[in-house]
């Protein structure tokens, strides 16, 4: 296992820059998630790490390697596709050992790696079987076995589990924190899914167009996202952001006539973006005027869909079975502790 | 599910059309058991006890030189097949995989080749051979039918290869296999069903031919099958139980081949590999 350092790495074609200037430590032993919207660059930016596209500049090391120029099977990765890519016209056993035999590895010890990861991953019944005769989630686990035999320094996961239906999603998404933990190996991971880079990683990276917007800690990035951007991505549902304007002395925010109180002083008079996040309001007596539009019950808890007088939308989780028939009118009032201002720039102001 | 009346519309279609594409092959088989007299009387009558006689075979495999036409037919058209292939899916990979400046260029030129007719080029195609010092061999043979195959084969193959996904040659590449192991290992299994199509292409045309090898290899023990026969038809009288049991013969290679390709024809090689 390894640590990977990317840094001032810069990829284009031609004239369009698809990842700018990304600096980043992935520890020894650690779990890292990219996430971000489709075509943010967190794909090309794994790729770039395998040795799969080229790089146009910075750097790339490896275990302390700069390995940039390397060809893949030189960087001591393994990458697991989105599709897994087995290879069809050969039986479990080969897929795995493929690699293995044209690295001329010992027969003896070819076989005792194979044998050990069909092990971990529960696959020594079907080693004699082709690909096509595996679910979509034996196949996931063959892809897994084909990257552990090789002993790679870093794991590469390329959105593993989006070809999978959801029970089976949520049970691959434990074996592979369960693995993590066994190999005790360095994983960097692609995804999508903002629930899966919560679940798993030990420092999600959020990119937004070939940038990184921030990285940190799951649970930091939660209740400190550094932007709007992450702000609005990191949570589900999506964090309730509203215009303000911050109050003569400073110690408040304005929000649709409703003034709320704030811990920081900030600018008189500054325009803000006032954020709070549906799990954190409560509808009472006073507060930001709004009007019901719909309910959503999910069993214990739920989630309405209100409006405010100039039609920006906001989201409250309700628990039990309060009366907000569409069209009500209601106040809703965050929790003071778990607001979230950011300026004019998009950029976290203190609060 | 069909109407069974349009079902047995067409199938009635395809009845008569198989009819009529056997018609001369059952007529040249039956033909080949009889004698002389009843080949010209009653053409169309299945050989009978009365008529049956076996003197066209015997004439064949008689003459000893039959069996190396038949042997030099064999040769040219698995020579040729074999480089069509490699050479085809060896190009179609280059094509489609790899970005390198004439790319574009060259994919037009090849695509070229399948519209220009090869025999518009016999004259220089001629001389070429003859200051080779090639004339009177396989080799010439050989060469002339690759590079008339190549152009449709490089075609056919590429399509294939664009649906082989990307993900396993890059799989490939982190597994760390050279760009050739690629080829042979991962490319070349998945190619099978295409080569098997590109092979039966290639093979019925070049078994059939007689414009080349009368070209190229007319004399000296290295005529094809199709030519070979030509010596059965005299400029006065013809032998024609020697040519139609000779004709009927020369079915059974090119048939036996057609049955080893059909069997790759196997569709849903590739299912499994991805989702």
């Amino acid at each position: 296992m390894a640590e990977v350092l990317i840094e001032k790495l810069h990829k284009s074609y031609g004239p369009v820059d698809v990842l700018k200037d990304i600096n980043l430590t992935v520890e020894d032993g650690s779990f890292v998630v990219l996430v971000g919207p489709s075509g943010c660059g967190k794909s090309t930016l794994l790729r770039s790490v395998a040795g799969l596209e080229p790089i146009s500049s910075g750097n790339i090391s490896i275990g302390g390697n700069n390995v940039s120029n390397l060809a893949p099977a030189q960087r001591e990765i393994a990458m697991v596709f989105q599709s897994y890519a087995l290879y069809p016209h050969m039986n479990v056993e080969n897929n795995m050992a493929f690699g293995l035999k044209f690295a001329k590895t010992p027969a003896e010890e070819i076989e005792k790696r194979v044998n050990e990861a069909a092990r971990i991953l529960q696959l020594e019944p079907l080693l004699k079987r082709r690909p096509k005769e595996l679910s979509g989630g034996q196949r996931q686990r063959v892809a897994i076995g084909r990257a552990i035999v090789r002993k790679p320094k870093v794991f590469l996961f390329d959105e593993p589990l989006s070809n999978l239906d959801a029970a089976l999603r949520i049970n691959t998404r434990v074996e592979i924190a369960k693995l993590h933990k066994l190999l005790n190996a360095t994983i960097i991971y692609v995804t999508h899914d903002q629930v899966e880079a919560m679940t798993l990683a030990d420092k999600i990276v959020v990119m937004n167009h070939g940038r990184i917007e921030q990285s940190g800690k799951p649970l930091d990035l939660y209740y400190k996202p550094a932007n709007l951007f992450v702000a609005r991505f990191i949570g589900s549902p999506a964090m309730n952001v509203l215009p303000a304007t911050v109050s003569a002395n400073g110690k408040s925010a304005r929000v649709q006539g409703h003034d709320l109180p704030l811990d920081s002083t900030l600018p008189a008079g500054a325009a803000i973006q006032f954020g709070f996040r549906p799990e954190h309001a409560l509808f009472a007596k006073s507060g930001i005027p709004v009007t019901v539009d719909l309910v959503e019950r999910l069993g214990e808890t739920g989630y309405a869909h209100c409006r405010t007088s100039d039609g920006q939308s906001v989201l409250v989780e309700i628990k039990g079975d309060p009366r907000l028939p569409p069209g009500a009118k209601a106040f809703v009032v965050p929790s003071d502790k778990n607001i979230h201002c950011f300026g004019a720039d998009g950029n976290r102001l203190p609060v | 599910m069909r109407k069974p009346v349009s079902a047995f519309i067409v199938h009635g279609i395809l009845a008569l059309y198989t009819c009529l594409a056997l018609f001369p092959i059952i007529l040249v088989i039956m033909n080949s058991f009889k004698a002389k007299r009843a080949i010209f009387n009653t053409p169309l009558q299945p050989p009978m006890p009365w008529n049956f006689d076996l003197i066209g075979y015997s004439k064949v495999f008689g003459d000893g030189a039959v069996g190396t036409y038949y042997m030099n037919s064999i040769v040219v058209t698995v020579g040729t097949i074999f480089f069509t292939l490699l050479f085809g899916a060896m190009a179609a990979w280059a094509l489609t995989e790899y970005k390198f400046r004439w790319n574009t260029l060259l994919a037009i030129f090849l695509s070229l080749g399948i519209m220009v007719p090869i025999r518009l080029g016999s004259v220089s195609i001629i001389s070429l051979i003859s200051d080779l010092n090639l004339i009177n061999t396989l080799t010439a043979l050989v060469l002339v039918y690759v590079a008339q195959n190549l152009p449709l084969a490089v075609f056919i193959l590429s399509e294939f290869i664009q649906q082989i996904p990307k993900d396993l040659r890059e799989a490939g590449r982190c597994d760390g296999l050279s760009e050739y192991h690629i080829f042979f290992y991962i490319v070349l299994p998945l190619l099978r069903p295409a080569m098997a199509t590109v092979a039966v292409f290639t093979m019925i045309p070049v078994w059939n031919d007689l414009w080349f090898p009368l070209l190229l290899a007319p004399t000296g023990g290295k005529q094809t099958i199709t030519l070979g026969v030509q010596q059965f038809l005299g400029q006065y009288i013809t032998d024609w139980n020697a040519v139609l049991a000779a004709l009927s013969t020369a079915i059974v290679p090119v048939l036996v081949m057609y049955v080893i390709f059909s069997r790759q024809l196997i569709r849903g090689l590739t299912s499994g590999a991805v989702k």
